[in-house]
């Protein structure tokens, strides 16, 4: 387990540096120990629409944009003069609303292309180009805090994703009721067979005869849930991992966003309400990080769907956040605005927002911290985000 | 078509993760008929089940004694292969010795069928698997008769594998002869009606016990399944006639036989006072009492027949080529078969070097074994529990050894193309490509089609939003779906 003395002694003088207040100070004593602070990853592969979950319909640019999704935001949850949440983040809006929830907009990795394998190898591991890394930014962390024994790791899916993939230990455990993108692979397979008159004829009786749409939706959220407690249950207590990893797709909207983004969004927000909840006592020294690999498109499609884009949002969540905050810069959505004329500009590197929330959280060094995790970066973590 | 996709998928399982494609791909395909391992690790660990199958019948023979009635679950239908739930529902309430013996047999068989499945997917010789299975459902034997679980992996493992390289002749004695296809088909209680023990019987026979006698359900099948087809040119007359030859052959075990019972290679026996005395004549030709042999003599002759080269020359065609196969390629091969006898050896060669083999687009659509087999290689999945193993057979519809019909499973598409056999290989796909390495699969597929992946296939992988997401996509593309 963890070598407590050398940690707290790491912890307090880390928070001296930071120049902790005087107000954290008796959270740091009830916390007993840094080793009971949590952190959660939550990687959202395949692209999550930031403008979707936090749409920026204040600007008059996103009418412009983007007409079809305004439905989606009538009655929404405004979160500042600028931006609505999307209707499915229920859990998240309470959180938010309780000081447990911060978004930061328009961020992105270095990464300036356009594959979710290389975007997502980025996000992962940390480097600076894609495959030029071969272990993980998570597994590095643990590394960091590994001044004794190294708090315990663990991705919760059936193999180990590559951020946590590296030297320092980690574990990962796949339980049957991880929440699928079954309908989302569905779609795909049907474009796949377009072309096979076989195969294409086959998939589409099958699916006549199995009304699968329905039932898919509510078994996910069933799933979403359970997964969310069970990353609660296996972070809870001294014994549980302090760092762990989950993951969720079904982000990759290209056509017929509302529905399509709905279905993944409203898991995830399932997901993170009742792990919030799960965690009970815990949740006050707990990190949620929430981060896909870039963003998409800020016009919509022919399809009314969105294409590989450049700059999403990132959300914070936990009881260790300073919350009910958006931070980051808004680029505008006017077309000179836009990166490349398409994408949302990045103002904030996801890196910096990473580095920054980790290092306050388990108080490391944040340059050393981002220097180590995030390698050859220029831009500085960010400060404030969690309350130490 | 690339033919190096073709040697691979059309005769083989596929690539395996991290192997890499043939250069030359008639060399490849014939290279392995020399590597081929016919006992590999886990079949030289399996015990010896011989007098297993003996023991179970006599439990049940002693069950029945003691309820005076004949419980009707225990002679299950050949071929009808079922669920684990309903099979254990089913032995609820026989006597516990039976219950007990029954379940072992199960787990067996369970053992056996994951067995065959972790040796074609780790195997480096994929080519001379699939002749392991196709020979396996030309003879096929079916797990559901009492008994039979015990013996119809070892059917395949020790009468087939050996012999796939060899004679047909001997193949078809092997085959046709081993325990598992006795108790199969029948022949285990067949009893010639003028042998001295059918005499006894009969003088015996007072009152309500019944009387066993002459079983033509294996020399019918042998006829129209394994040898010379049902439009081979036989009359009901030589049904009978090798019926009666092939009294006496039996397996091991069987109480009120066991003292008479003469050891046959294989695992079966021969019980000389069960065998019908004198000459039989079958398909035109006397063959003279000579016991056990006297069945062997009239195999050895339907090996050779020519109906026999036409109908194995059609059915190796069929199975590698398309549902209905080039005419150009049955006669070549029923014309090498015919010139060396049925060496088998021989035919594969020809097959192989036929220009027909490579022509054309994949074409057979592969059955669920082979799909599942093709899967877990190309996934490189290796490490995967009995239970996981039968699970995922069962669900895609094809466990080993439970064809419905001694014919064995269809070998066409029609039997196996359906919507919802898709729609669960999708679901397999899925599941499986969550817990696998899922880097480079792009590169992958192009090197398990070596220039045979499709323009579709390759656009649609690129634009999976994840690893996994193509690697699902892969493993139900068309590509993997024909062979």
């Amino acid at each position: 387990m963890i070598n407590r003395t050398l940690n707290r002694r790491t912890m307090l003088a880390g928070s001296l540096v930071l120049g902790a207040s005087s107000l954290a100070a008796p959270r740091m004593a009830f916390a007993n120990a840094p080793g009971e602070r949590n952190l959660l990853f939550v990687l959202l592969r395949g692209a999550m629409d930031g403008m979707a979950m936090l749409a920026p319909t204040g600007d008059p640019g996103f009418a412009a944009l983007r007409a079809a999704a305004l439905p989606d935001y009538e009655g929404a949850t405004q979160i500042d003069p600028l931006f609505q949440l999307h209707p499915a983040f229920d859990q998240v809006g309470k959180a938010y609303a309780a000081g447990d929830a911060l978004f930061v907009h328009a961020t992105a990795t270095s990464y300036r292309d356009r594959s979710h394998f290389d975007g997502q190898d980025l996000l992962e591991t940390g480097g600076s180009r894609p495959h030029s890394l071969r272990q993980g930014w998570l597994n590095r962390l643990v590394g960091l805090m590994s001044d004794g024994e190294a708090p315990r790791a663990l991705a919760i899916a059936p193999t180990m994703p590559l951020a946590l993939r590296g030297d320092a230990p980690a574990s990962n455990y796949a339980p049957s009721a991880l929440p699928e993108a079954s309908a989302d692979f569905m779609d795909r397979v049907a474009k796949l067979y377009a072309d096979d008159e076989q195969l294409a004829g086959l998939f589409a009786a099958a699916l006549e005869t199995r009304d699968m749409a329905a039932d898919d939706g509510l078994k996910n959220l069933r799933d979403a849930t359970a997964a969310g407690e069970l990353a609660a249950s296996l972070m809870r207590g001294t014994d549980g991992a302090r760092i762990a990893m989950i993951e969720l797709g079904g982000w990759d909207t290209h056509a017929n966003q509302r529905g399509a983004f709905n279905r993944p969004a409203r898991q995830l927000d399932a997901l993170l309400g009742a792990y919030a909840k799960a965690m009970g006592a815990a949740w006050d020294n707990t990190l949620v990080m929430v981060a896909t690999e870039f963003g998409r498109t800020a016009r919509y499609n022919g399809t009314n769907g969105t294409d590989h884009g450049t700059a999403s949002a990132t959300l914070l969540m936990g009881g260790a956040v300073r919350g009910k905050r958006v931070l980051g810069d808004w680029p505008g959505l006017a077309p000179n605005q836009l990166y490349q004329e398409r994408d949302l500009r990045p103002t904030t590197a996801l890196e910096s927002v990473l580095a920054g929330a980790v290092s306050e959280h388990f108080a490391l060094d944040p340059a050393r911290a981002m220097k180590n995790l995030f390698p050859g970066r220029s831009s500085a973590p960010l400060n404030g985000l969690i309350a130490v | 078509m690339s033919e190096i996709s073709h040697a691979l998928n059309r005769f083989g399982y596929g690539i395996r993760n991290g192997e890499r494609p043939p250069v030359d791909p008639k060399a490849y395909l014939l290279r392995q008929l020399a590597e081929f391992d016919p006992r590999p690790g886990p079949l030289a660990q399996r015990p010896d089940t011989s007098g297993e199958a003996g023991e179970l019948l006599q439990i049940i023979r002693r069950s029945r004694r003691a309820a005076q009635q004949e419980p009707s679950a225990m002679d299950d239908e050949p071929g009808q292969s079922r669920g684990r739930d309903k099979r254990a529902e089913r032995l609820e309430g026989l006597p516990p010795e039976y219950r007990d013996k029954a379940r072992e047999a199960f787990g067996r068989y369970r053992k056996d069928a994951a067995a065959r499945l972790r040796i074609a997917v780790a195997s480096p010789t994929p080519f001379a698997e699939r002749l392991v299975h196709f020979w396996a459902n030309h003879f096929s034997v079916s797990s559901g008769k009492a008994g039979t679980a015990y013996e119809v992996g070892n059917h395949e493992f020790t009468a087939i594998r050996p012999r796939i390289g060899g004679r047909f002749s001997d193949l078809l004695k092997a085959a046709a002869l081993s325990p598992a296809m006795l108790l199969y088909l029948d022949q285990f209680q067949s009893i010639g009606p003028n042998s001295t023990y059918g005499s006894r019987q009969r003088r015996r026979a007072q009152g309500n016990r019944p009387q066993r006698g002459l079983n033509e359900n294996l020399a019918r099948e042998i006829l129209e399944l394994h040898t010379v087809g049902v439009d081979g040119g036989y009359t009901q007359d030589d049904v009978t006639e090798f019926a009666r030859a092939l009294t006496g052959w039996t397996i091991p075990g069987l109480a009120r036989i066991a003292r008479f019972a003469e050891e046959k290679p294989g695992g079966a026996a021969f019980v000389g006072v069960a065998h019908e005395p004198g000459t039989r004549r079958v398909l035109g030709k006397a063959y003279p009492d000579t016991g056990a042999d006297q069945a062997i003599a009239i195999l050895d002759d339907l090996a050779t027949h020519p109906a026999t080269a036409r109908f194995v020359a059609t059915k190796l065609a069929r199975h590698f080529t398309a549902d209905h196969p080039p005419q150009a390629l049955v006669t070549r091969l029923e014309r090498n078969f015919l010139e060396t006898g049925g060496d088998l050896a021989s035919l594969y060669r020809t097959l192989v070097n036929a220009p027909e083999s490579w022509a054309g687009e994949p074409a057979k659509f592969r059955q669920p074994f082979e799909w599942f087999t093709t899967v877990l290689r190309l996934a490189g999945v290796s490490e995967l529990g009995d239970s996981r193993i039968n699970g995922a057979l069962r669900q895609l519809g094809q466990v080993p050894w439970s064809a419905p019909s001694p014919a064995g499973f269809d070998d066409i598409a029609d039997s196996w193309a359906g919507p919802e056999a898709l729609l669960r290989r999708i679901e397999v796909a899925e599941r499986i490509a969550r817990n696998v390495p899922a880097d480079d699969v792009l590169a992958r597929a192009e090197t398990a089609f070596p220039d045979a992946l499709s323009d579709s296939t390759r656009t649609w992988l690129a634009r999976a939003e994840s690893g996994a997401q193509a690697m699902g996509l892969l493993l139900v593309a068309p590509e993997m779906m024909r062979r």
